[in-house]
């Protein structure tokens, strides 16, 4: 039995209860599957086995059957990852808006009312920073049962403002992604997130900070094909639907026939696009080896050898920060204070 | 409502109101649909012919050094006001064969992997980009996405927003999605008066919103992509009017217009550092999006 952490989001607070996701509107198309948990049958709907929910939630949503990993829900996702009582929230105040004034056969406004009510999110993408056994990261987390874990512009800006923390504090960057993909309700706006979210990765190439995803089911169009293809190391749960064009389109548009698994892990592993398919069951353990090997090399500088030309230690870089500091402190006290950032969660 | 004297107004009135009460169902307006048609029309001016009006020497160069030539892309050199520019642009095809060959200017991850091929060496080569964006999206096939069209456009948008030459863009038709972000993600975005720019089409909007591909026109409508929407959500920076009856009647003119705003654009870009160049473009792809509490209220992060 996994034992749950309590995770304040920006929920009232308290364990996270899943909720199914809302039944026949599934958000976005070709992705059926992605909202199943076990129908009021109480059945597998991967392999049609006896399975309780509660059964699930106790087995990291993934049945102990054939482990077909079911989706999970945000607040879970984080106290899979985080290490207790370590998250603090980045961008948690940033709220939607509705541009375009957009009605379809309903209002945006009460599309989001819905999804809010039903999720107990405010959106699509929670940040925080966190430890993650024991190394402090930044770690976002999508949620597809608001809105299909679609981007639109909070789900940009907490992204942004996450990789920039992560900039501030030498943090590895860890994303867990699901998402069919770019917000239409918020049109072109929706579109720019996907130039948003790759300049803001430019952040972290400053100090070479890891940056890895974490694919899970489904994430695929604009998401798929910005920040989440250009992690460092790319790892994806077993069967995530990985594509840019969902089978669905790619059917009706080529009036091809799509072989069985198309556009799955298992499939993009071997046409080369992820690293890796990691069960949930050791993701924690698989995302800390990663980041351990991506912070254990020797950080060489590539300007002319002088004093400041050092081989620092990755792996020892609480104390290479700590000398920094204490240099640039003796150095130009001002800007240290200026520079620094206030939002430290209680670190000293 | 009073009746004139013997006149029966009241009938006429009802019919009006009838009729009005159907019309709000269909309220939106078609303007943003025949726009929509605009931006596709067959004989409306392609990448080439930009470039056979406005670049007579240029050069084109084939293939993404990894596996194919994208025939969806043209890329290549040419001069521009006495200096060296790149040129890239999707290039749809005025006639049936034309298209086909080309794909209907949808490219294929090679396409995308020609394009970063040559923006790097435009970089290196101090050359400014200018791209001319017309494709209605990304190829959805099987083997594009083995190939793995995802990443390609992927890293095409970090290459954009690495580089340090000035780099403008200009949304000549159909800007479809990903697939047209790919090659705007620039200093400068000029949009034509009668092209459009959306994160789907109307009709996959329609499709999946309505559930009937038939609503496109509302779909158009409500998604907001054209050149005065886009230039008004500080998405495009302006509007290059396009000659009377549009762009389609008049190659070369349009050409003109369009290549003035460009070489004007390039002109002000080198005014700028290099580095500045980059972090101007860092800012304002950082800025977009619509949110509470707005950035106006509460002082931007300081995320450089």
């Amino acid at each position: 039995m996994p034992k749950y952490i309590t995770v304040q989001i920006t929920r009232k607070g308290g364990p996270s209860e899943p909720e199914a996701p809302p039944p026949g509107d599934a958000g976005r198309a070709n992705v059926a599957d992605t909202a199943g948990t076990p129908d009021g049958k109480d059945l597998c709907t991967s392999c049609g086995k006896p399975l309780t929910k509660e059964a699930l939630a106790a087995s990291l949503w993934v049945c102990p059957h054939c482990d077909h990993h079911y989706p999970m829900a945000s607040p879970e996702r984080i106290s899979l990852l985080a290490d207790e009582g370590t998250w603090h929230e980045i961008g948690g105040d940033l709220r939607p808006t509705d541009p375009l004034d957009f009605f379809d056969t309903r209002a945006y406004t009460e599309r989001l009312a819905e999804a809010q009510v039903q999720t107990g999110l405010s959106e699509a993408f929670v940040g925080g920073l966190c430890d993650l056994s024991g190394r402090p990261v930044a770690l976002g987390v999508m949620d597809f049962r608001f809105m299909g874990g679609s981007m639109g512009s909070v789900v940009g800006e907490r992204f942004a403002r996450l990789s920039a923390a992560a900039a501030r504090e030498s943090r590895p960057f860890v994303i867990v992604v699901a998402s069919g993909g770019a917000r239409m309700q918020e049109g072109i706006l929706s579109l720019m997130q996907m130039a948003k979210t790759v300049v803001a990765l430019d952040a972290l190439a400053a100090d070479t900070l890891p940056f890895v995803t974490v694919l899970t089911n489904p994430t695929t169009g604009g998401v798929l094909a910005s920040f989440a293809m250009l992690a460092d190391v790319a790892i994806a749960e077993p069967g995530a639907l990985l594509c840019f064009a969902g089978p669905r389109v790619i059917e009706q548009t080529t009036h091809e026939k799509l072989p069985e698994g198309f556009g799955r892990s298992e499939a993009n592993q071997a046409n080369g696009q992820i690293d890796m398919i990691v069960h949930r069951r050791h993701l924690k353990e698989m995302v800390t080896r990663v980041l351990d090997l991506l912070e254990g090399g020797v950080r060489t500088s590539v300007e002319p050898l002088g004093e400041d030309t050092e081989v620092v230690p990755r792996r020892s870089r609480p104390f290479a920060r700590a000398v920094a500091r204490a240099k640039e402190l003796a150095v130009a006290p001002r800007r240290w204070l200026r520079g620094r950032n206030t939002e430290d969660p209680g670190k000293s | 409502m009073p009746s004139l004297h013997g006149v029966g107004y009241e009938e006429e009135i009802r019919k009006i109101q009838a009729s009005l009460e159907a019309l709000k169902d269909r309220e939106p307006s078609d303007e943003a649909w025949k726009t929509v048609q605009l931006a596709r029309h067959n004989e409306r001016p392609q990448t080439l012919d930009y470039i056979s009006h406005a670049f007579p020497d240029f050069l084109e160069l084939h293939g993404d050094r990894l596996r194919a030539d994208d025939p969806a892309i043209v890329g290549g050199m040419a001069t521009l006001a006495g200096a060296s520019v790149m040129v890239i642009g999707h290039q749809k095809g005025h006639n049936l064969p034309e298209r086909q060959q080309r794909n209907f200017g949808m490219p294929r991850p090679e396409g995308y992997r020609k394009v970063q091929r040559l923006a790097r060496m435009a970089q290196k080569f101090g050359m400014p980009i200018v791209t001319f964006v017309d494709t209605p999206g990304a190829f959805p096939g099987a083997d594009a996405e083995e190939g793995g069209q995802a990443g390609a456009i992927a890293n095409t948008l970090r290459t954009f927003a690495e580089l340090t030459v000035p780099t403008v863009a200009v949304v000549i038709g159909e800007g479809g999605s990903g697939g047209a972000l790919a090659l705007a993600l620039c200093d400068r975005v000029f949009m034509l008066e009668n092209a459009i720019y959306s994160v789907i089409t109307p009709e996959g909007c329609a499709a999946i919103l309505w559930r009937d591909a038939a609503e496109a026109p509302r779909a158009a409508d409500a998604l907001d992509l054209t050149a005065i929407d886009l230039l008004r959500l500080g998405v495009v920076d302006s509007v290059i009017p396009e000659p009377r009856k549009g762009a389609h009647k008049h190659h070369r003119a349009t050409a003109k217009v369009v290549v003035r705003q460009v070489e004007a654009a390039l002109r002000e870009l080198w005014g700028v550092s290099p580095s500045q160049r980059r972090r101007d473009r860092r800012l304002k792809y950082l800025a977009m999006g619509s949110f509470l509490p707005s950035p106006e209220a509460v002082g931007r992060p300081s995320s450089t």
